[in-house]
């Protein structure tokens, strides 16, 4: 392994450096924000509130310090390596302990591995965060491409296939030769589809979100659970769904907005669903945060996009999916072989129950149902998540 | 008619003022502007274009007059009056002829009554734009609440139903006891509504946006089921326009439907404004990219549509404007229940071309039918000659002792 990741033609370390010109421009731009009217209704109706922003945009132009987030991506080992022509930008940390192991971890959209920090600790040293050392991963965590401080494709075709090919591609360039992938969101369409091209190596999958149902997959059982599940579902697709809409079919005409307006580019990344919006502006509005869901953790994210002018690329993504599945014309993807992993999370955008997780992986080798966490379940409850890491994985070791 | 126009507490001239501070900011952030790279696609499929966009900015930035908007609309007789607690913005043209018939002219989105201002002259004075007097309308073209110099809202609830009672009051106060209406777009819906309502005084309505689709259509288009069977290669081709719409060509639409309130782009960057209203439907997009590479479809020049752009960034009324979308529960092409009679124009760039068929069933008493060879979305705005022809035909079985 080693042999080949010190190949330094083919993988090059990487650090964030961040001029201050970029970041007085960024600060100039906040404070001339132009504000629309106040929304006219009195909750998240009508989109992110006037009263949530403004408190994001105050909180960032006076305490936030993207200094801490660019020390901390500093401090862990990161990487860049142009697989298929697109730089990729990964994190990669591996455990003090033997035999850990190797875990690629995909974030998601509005995310990038800044949700994903969090985890680090828990995932590769469990036993200073009340785990054993059997429980241990070598954690790979890439940047999506046309996210964060990857590159950004200039060709159409980079769908959750062709990335899950790459991720194949980055492990197998790391050495690793025996490996399982994690995903939630954008993420978990990706590990899905590694699951689905079973590439040689991947042991087994986690994922945190259930992309088949999202899509339309089966949806078995006449349980108490799955009527909620589907109302939730169909709640989402009927009032949460214009971002998703946007961004797959007119993805640059959202991107001017959200390369030339830091408040524009922080409102659409709030404007998610219901649950996270509400504890992001708890967070900002009250003070009080939902776990790891802290208004710096926040800023840490939403200033990687705006300093890596990423907006519009990262909305592409949609559009590559929505390209993708009109080109497999409803052709069922080939099923996933490997073993897979699923929790539902309490607050997600629905608690998918075990029958619908079955209905699309029988593979299934491990489920669980937990009592918090959302849509961002590792940035939120990185403990908690990182405890179902363990545990779906366990029997893969 | 005379004594309530003329009643100044209730009837206020208004002229456009844009200070001068307003103007540098817009031109700063033009300048400023931090662009995202180019789509990675060689046509609009990802949306509005970078070369486009960039085009316009240049534009805006070294050959338009800024105030050239203004000065358009104060050559008009403006005013402002408040219905229902909020002050309606309104062009006010009356024709030099006795017995000109009365119209209200509705805009749409993203327009305004930037739309119309070159319809004005030949509805309004036919004899000097190959007329006659017998075609003489006084034009009344309001501007939507929260659409330019109207107010913005401040509560919920004018949705289309509420401006289309909002312009029968409006038409009642300037006076009009005979009157005929007329939209595209939203202007349409409303124009619809009023047509629905059918207030005294109301003779007829035009539209150039008719709401036709039959239920099952409707429903079927909706749920992204299969056409139903039966239909005439005319109404296929329809729900083939609808379909591609519903599915590809309604994000902007749907975004505003739910969250309107999230797009603060529109507020804070003029490029994102220009995008975002650029993005309407593929055929104007077309023609508006073409205008800004020095090749204008009639009359939707560069300078025209940096007028509408420009009025929208002024009166920063991009996410009021698309407040309407969140306001509405009609179906926007549905039937709409039309009883008075109503005449209908189809332009071959509309978003789709309502088939005879359906126009027919769609509005019982259809006095008038066309298809013109030449005009999108923007009907007014691009073709204001074959638009005029088209009313002054539409409505001249509604004149003075030509009906019953």
């Amino acid at each position: 392994m080693s042999a080949t990741v010190e190949t330094a033609v083919e993988v090059r370390p990487f650090q964030v450096e961040v001029s201050e010109e970029e970041l007085a421009d960024l600060l100039r731009r906040i404070a001339a924000t132009r504000w629309p009217s106040k929304e006219l209704v009195a909750d998240r109706s009508q989109g992110v509130q006037l009263s949530t922003l403004q408190a994001l945009a105050g909180y960032w132009s006076t305490d936030y310090d993207w200094r801490k987030a660019e020390a901390r991506l500093n401090a862990l080992p990161q990487f860049t390596t142009e697989i298929d022509g697109v730089d990729i930008h990964f994190i990669h940390v591996k455990s003090q302990h033997e035999d850990a192991l190797p875990l690629i971890m995909t974030h998601g959209w509005p995310g990038s591995v800044i949700e994903l920090l969090e985890a680090v600790g828990p995932v590769t040293d469990p036993t200073a965060h009340g785990g054993r050392a059997e429980d241990a991963f070598d954690l790979v965590l890439p940047s999506l491409p046309g996210y964060g401080f990857s590159g950004e494709p200039d060709d159409v075709g980079w769908d959750p296939g062709r990335i899950a090919r790459a991720w194949a591609e980055l492990m197998h360039r790391l050495g690793y030769t025996r490996y399982v992938a994690q995903g939630g969101d954008l993420g978990a369409a990706v590990t899905d589809a590694m699951g689905r091209q079973a590439p040689e190596g991947l042991l087994g999958i986690h994922m945190n979100l259930l992309v088949t149902t999202l899509g339309g997959g089966p949806t078995p059982d006449d349980s108490d659970e799955a009527h909620a599940a589907l109302d939730a579902l169909a709640t989402f697709r009927a009032t949460g769904f214009g971002y998703f809409l946007e961004q797959a079919t007119r993805p640059q005409t959202i991107g001017y907005a959200l390369l030339d307006s830091p408040v524009a580019l922080a409102a659409w990344m709030l404007d998610h669903d219901t649950d996270s919006y509400q504890k992001i502006t708890n967070a900002f509005v009250d003070g009080h945060p939902a776990g790891g869901l802290t208004r710096d953790h926040i800023l840490d994210n939403i200033t990687l996009y705006w300093l890596t002018g990423t907006g519009a690329s990262a909305a592409r993504a949609y559009w590559e999916s929505g390209r993708a599945t009109a080109l497999a014309a409803g052709e069922a993807p080939p099923n996933v072989s490997v073993p897979v992993g699923f929790t539902t999370f309490a607050d997600e955008i629905f608690r998918a129950p075990r029958s619908w997780v079955e209905g699309s992986y029988p593979n299934l080798m491990y489920f669980n149902e937990v009592d918090k966490g959302g849509h961002f379940a590792a940035w939120e409850e990185p403990d908690v998540f990182a405890k179902e890491v363990r545990a779906a994985f366990k029997s893969l070791r | 008619m005379v004594s309530t126009f003329e009643t100044a507490t209730e009837i206020r001239p208004f002229h456009v003022e844009i200070p001068e501070e307003a103007l540098d900011d817009l031109r700063g952030r033009i300048a400023a502007t931090r662009w995202p790279e180019k789509e990675t696609v060689n046509d609009q499929t990802q949306g509005v274009q970078l070369a486009t966009i960039q085009a316009l900015v240049r534009y805006w930035s070294t050959h338009y007059d800024f105030r050239r908007f203004e000065a358009r609309l104060n050559e008009l007789p403006q005013f402002m009056t408040e219905i229902d607690g909020l002050d309606i913005h309104f062009i006010h043209v009356k024709s030099p002829h006795e017995d000109a018939l009365p119209l209200i002219i509705t805009h749409g989105w993203p327009g305004s009554v930037i739309e119309m201002l070159n319809v004005i002259g030949p509805l309004t004075d036919p004899t000097a734009h190959g007329g006659s007097a017998e075609d003489a309308f006084d034009v009344v073209i309001p501007s939507m609440p929260g659409y330019g110099f109207s107010e913005r809202p401040a509560t919920t609830g004018w949705d289309p139903i509420h401006i289309a009672r909002a312009w029968i009051q409006l038409m009642k106060g300037l006076g009009y006891t005979r009157y005929v209406a007329q939209g595209g777009d939203w202007g349409a819906q409303i124009t619809d509504v009023m047509g629905a309502e059918a207030p005294p005084g109301l003779l007829g309505i035009h539209s150039n946006m008719p709401g036709t689709v039959p239920p099952e259509v409707s429903k079927a288009l909706a749920t992204g089921g299969p056409a139903p069977t039966g239909l005439s290669d005319e109404e296929s081709r329809a729900f083939e326009q609808l379909s591609f719409l519903y599915t590809k060509g309604i994000g902007y639409a749907t975004e505003m439907n739910l969250r309107p309130q999230t797009l603060y782009g529109l507020a804070d960057s003029p490029a994102a404004l220009a995008a975002w209203m650029l993005d309407h439907d593929a055929q104007s997009y077309e023609d508006i990219t073409a205008a800004f590479e020095g090749n204008a479809v009639g009359n939707l020049t560069r300078d025209e549509v940096l007028d509408n752009i420009t009025m929208t960034w002024l009166t920063n009324t991009g996410i009021s404007s698309g407040r309407l979308y969140w306001e509405n529960t009609l179906g926007f092409f549905d039937v709409k229940g039309v009883s008075v009679p109503a005449a209908v124009s189809v332009f071959p760039r509309e978003l789709y071309q309502a088939p005879r068929s359906w126009t027919e069933k769609a509005y019982p008493k259809l006095i008038y039918f066309n298809e013109v060879d030449q005009g999108n979305h923007f009907a007014a705005w691009q073709e204001p000659d074959l638009f005029t022809t088209e009313l002054r035909a539409a409505f001249s079985s509604l004149r003075n002792g030509r009906s019953s």
